[in-house]
């Protein structure tokens, strides 16, 4: 199967009609990095010998190209456009993830409440349980705690278990499991065992889904040795994180966003995968370095539009990756353009961009012109009321007027 | 009212000791041989919800000399331990398990290398017997190399993946959903083994644990909970802990047995019965009444919530060493010389271990990033700068 290692993460082309407050507007993203083999990377690499393979699905074998978007030799009926690739929704895109891992490898299966029978709470997992089976796509009882548990000690046997929380906040009731089993194990038995779980779930303050549900939790595991985090952003970096997660040897947690899975985007049709440590150039631009992640992401770029606008030039960066942080993309950015702005949906106190102010201002001190700037969530439960909710987390006008300030 | 209790099982076992099979007449050799015997257990089971196997277990010399042998290598191994931490080459926490080292030696002449066990801190002998060797014992309980987690575990880290012993873990009760993940793996590997997932009377009030058990139940998988009760959580007596002290009825709908933890044999019958129930019907509570001598930690006395005349009262008369004893002399499978003589070169070797592992040096620096992720291995992956996620040390 031709499988092309996807470095920088934009598709040539984003439409996003998302369900919620964006603008419908179509935005553009050129990758700005070409690609470039590493000697010696195993994973399978698309060679260039020019031959030219056409397989069942009327994919063709491409040389080494810098965007995963490939040309179909002909036309493909079932697409009503000429464009390649299909489109769907960010959902659609992580269950077409899942399902593909689960063909691919037979130890990986599903855990979590509702993920079976009734196709999963958000339809992550629709369909899974009828083609796979009761027992790799297994309904639990609620009891976060025991089957998380249970999850990693089958991990600990080989078995490639994703773990699913309903909601992000429930695994608080797991914490003890994941931060003591998942992520010390390999430590604590001197290498012995590895644990190739993916925890998933939603997380995120939605639509006045209330204090207990609107949590963030990647400030909480941030701390955890032994884990990696990553946190999905479209149905492209969705399919491709997901794929990378399960077939990782480390224990990955992975985190969705409530209000992002109706996102859609047009996605390659071959088999790709997005790197699991590597943050993602939404933008390139010149004055200022924008870090974001997740849904805030959308927010940023809604204020770049305004930015533009102005006359400023941000650049937006997906961290993509909550641990470890890509420093090097976030270095390079920094170097350019000598400015930080960090736009986050966590707390302010101990979130991830607390963490990311002492990474760069650690190791790029020298490069900054002006303090970094943090734009977080107000450290407050999540309120009920919509008004209070908005207030909650920052918007696209605060992005704007941060970057003036910081331009000065 | 708790020696009481121990003192009438004790008395129902003294007169079990006359032989019952055919009586050797010649004496054999110290290494035994195969020749089947039968033997009674101290007491009989008590079970839930389920028919109690028979109180006649199948054994030969040859096991109960290595019962003997095995028991008093892991009893001076642990005396050792006592030793070491008070000579500060130990540190930290040190749970030790001499008293109850016929629940590890009879689980074990159950099972094969291929099923798996679980347990919690107290799992130095539990180690041992799942082929661990006193080398790797000591230098990790003094933090060296050559321990079985290179040093970076410690006491309550003991694991050998190689004969599916799954630790050694710190958080109470936080082990059996891993057990019972280990018996979805099984179910799903569909090879005929179980899995034993080990806790104690203080764990038994967990709720994870009765999550677990319905999953299990639900899912039907291989799994056995064995509630190794030593009647004190730490320092609170069973009966202050716990509304019900029945444990092996706590499953409920799973059902359930109670077996004499101080007796080799009947923690072996009771394995075996529990192997094959588990393999066709789904999950099983064992409850081993079994007894600590040394405190719940080094730092704990062990004087304080229990007396002393208790403490000396079980020794007496539940000792499982000598039960193993006084049933291989009254078989005449062996002289008490020659038992002597195994004890000794038992001292021997523990002694040999500890000045070998006392040689091993401690982790090199660079050791404290290794193992925190699995590098190398499925996607390609680095960590920032593109390189390994290391720091230097000044």
């Amino acid at each position: 199967m031709a499988a092309i290692f996807q470095g920088v993460g934009a598709a040539a082309a984003l439409s996003s009609s998302p369900s919620n407050s964006f603008d419908s507007k179509k935005f553009v993203f050129s990758p700005c990095r070409s690609f470039s083999v590493r000697k010696g990377a195993s994973f399978a690499v698309v060679r260039s010998d020019g031959r030219v393979n056409l397989n069942p699905k009327g994919r063709r074998a491409q040389q080494l190209i810098s965007n995963a978007v490939a040309t179909k030799s002909d036309n493909a009926a079932a697409s009503s456009s000429s464009k390649p690739g299909h489109e769907l929704l960010l959902f659609e895109a992580l269950q077409e993830g899942l399902e593909e891992e689960m063909e691919r490898d037979p130890r990986v299966c599903v855990m979590g409440e509702d993920v079976g029978h009734y196709g999963g709470s958000y339809k992550v997992t629709k369909g899974l349980a009828k083609k796979f089976g009761d027992l790799r796509v297994l309904d639990t009882p609620i009891a976060e705690n025991s089957f998380t548990g249970m999850g990693i000690g089958a991990a600990m046997t080989g078995l490639r278990p994703v773990v699913e929380g309903m909601n992000m906040g429930f695994l608080l009731l797991a914490f003890n499991q994941i931060s003591n089993n998942c992520g010390m194990l390999h430590y604590t038995s001197g290498g012995q065992f590895t644990i190739p779980i993916v925890i998933r779930g939603p997380g995120g303050v939605g639509r006045q889904l209330g204090a207990e549900h609107s949590q963030r939790l990647e400030s909480y595991f941030q701390s955890i040795p032994g884990i990696q985090m990553v946190a999905c952003s479209t149905p492209y970096n969705a399919k491709g994180l997901m794929k990378a997660a399960i077939r990782s040897e480390n224990p990955v947690i992975f985190f969705e966003h409530v209000l992002l899975y109706n996102l859609k985007e047009r996605i390659p049709d071959e088999d790709y995968i997005c790197n699991l440590e590597e943050a993602e150039m939404v933008r390139p631009g010149e004055h200022v370095t924008i870090l974001t992640y997740s849904r805030m992401r959308y927010h940023v770029m809604q204020a770049a539009k305004t930015l533009v606008n102005k006359g400023y030039d941000p650049e937006v960066i997906d961290i993509r990756s909550l641990k470890p942080f890509d420093l090097y993309t976030i270095g390079n950015s920094v170097k350019k353009t000598h400015r930080v702005l960090i736009v986050e949906e966590c707390m302010r106190t101990g979130g991830i961009g607390a963490s990311l102010i002492a990474a760069i201002t650690e190791n790029f001190n020298d490069y900054l012109d002006a303090p970094i700037m943090c734009l977080s969530s107000q450290d407050v439960p999540t309120p009920y009321a919509g008004t209070l909710e908005e207030v909650t987390v920052v918007q696209p006008a605060q992005i704007v007027t941060a970057v003036e300030q910081l331009c000065q | 009212m708790a020696l009481s209790h121990l003192a009438a099982s004790a008395s129902r076992s003294s007169s079990l000791l006359k032989p019952l099979s055919s009586a050797l007449s010649l004496r054999r050799s110290i290494s035994g041989d195969n020749s089947p015997l039968t033997v009674e257990t101290s007491v009989p089971f008590t079970s839930h919800q389920c028919e109690a196997p028979s109180r006649s277990v199948e054994t030969n010399p040859k096991e109960l000399l290595t019962f003997f042998r095995d028991m008093a290598l892991m009893r001076r191994m642990e005396i050792a331990a006592d030793s070491l931490y008070k000579a500060k080459l130990i540190r930290g926490f040190c749970h030790l398990y001499d008293g109850q080292e016929a629940v590890a030696v009879g689980m074990e002449a159950a099972i094969t290398k291929k099923d798996c066990i679980i347990t919690a801190y107290r799992d130095h002998c539990t180690f041992v017997s799942r082929g661990g060797t006193l080398l790797e014992v000591f230098a990790e309980l003094m933090g060296r190399q050559a321990g079985c987690s290179k040093g970076k575990g410690g006491s309550m880290h003991f694991y050998k993946k190689d004969s599916n012993f799954y630790g050694g873990h710190g958080i109470v009760g936080a082990q059996v959903p891993l057990g019972c993940g280990l018996a979805f793996a099984q179910k799903n590997s569909k090879d005929e083994t179980v899995t034993f997932a080990l806790y104690g009377d203080g764990a038994a009030n967990q709720g994870q644990l009765f999550e677990a058990l319905n999953i299990s139940a639900l899912w039907d998988l291989p799994a056995i909970l064995v509630c190794e009760n030593n009647h004190y959580g730490m320092g609170t007596a069973e009966w202050r802990a716990a509304k019900s002290p029945a444990y092996y009825k706590r499953g409920d709908y799973v059902p359930g047995l109670k077996v004499d933890g101080m007796d080799a044999l009947a923690v072996k019958q009771a394995c075996k019965f529990a192997k094959e129930h588990a393999l066709k019907n789904g999950p099983i509570i064992l409850e081993m009444d079994t007894y600590r001598y040394h405190g719940h930690s080094m730092s704990d006395p062990g004087s304080t919530y229990r007396t002393r005349d208790e403490i000396s009262g079980v020794r007496q008369e539940r000792d499982p060493i000598e039960r193993i004893r006084k049933l291989i002399l009254s078989h005449d499978l062996a002289t008490e010389k020659e038992l002597k003589d195994v004890e000794k070169e038992v001292r021997k070797e523990v002694d040999d271990a500890i000045a070998q592992a006392k040689e091993s040096p401690m982790p090199e620096p660079s050791e404290l990033f290794t193992n925190v992720y699995a590098k190398g291995l499925g996607v390609e992956s680095f960590g920032a700068d593109r390189k390994e996620v290391r720091a230097t040390l000044p």
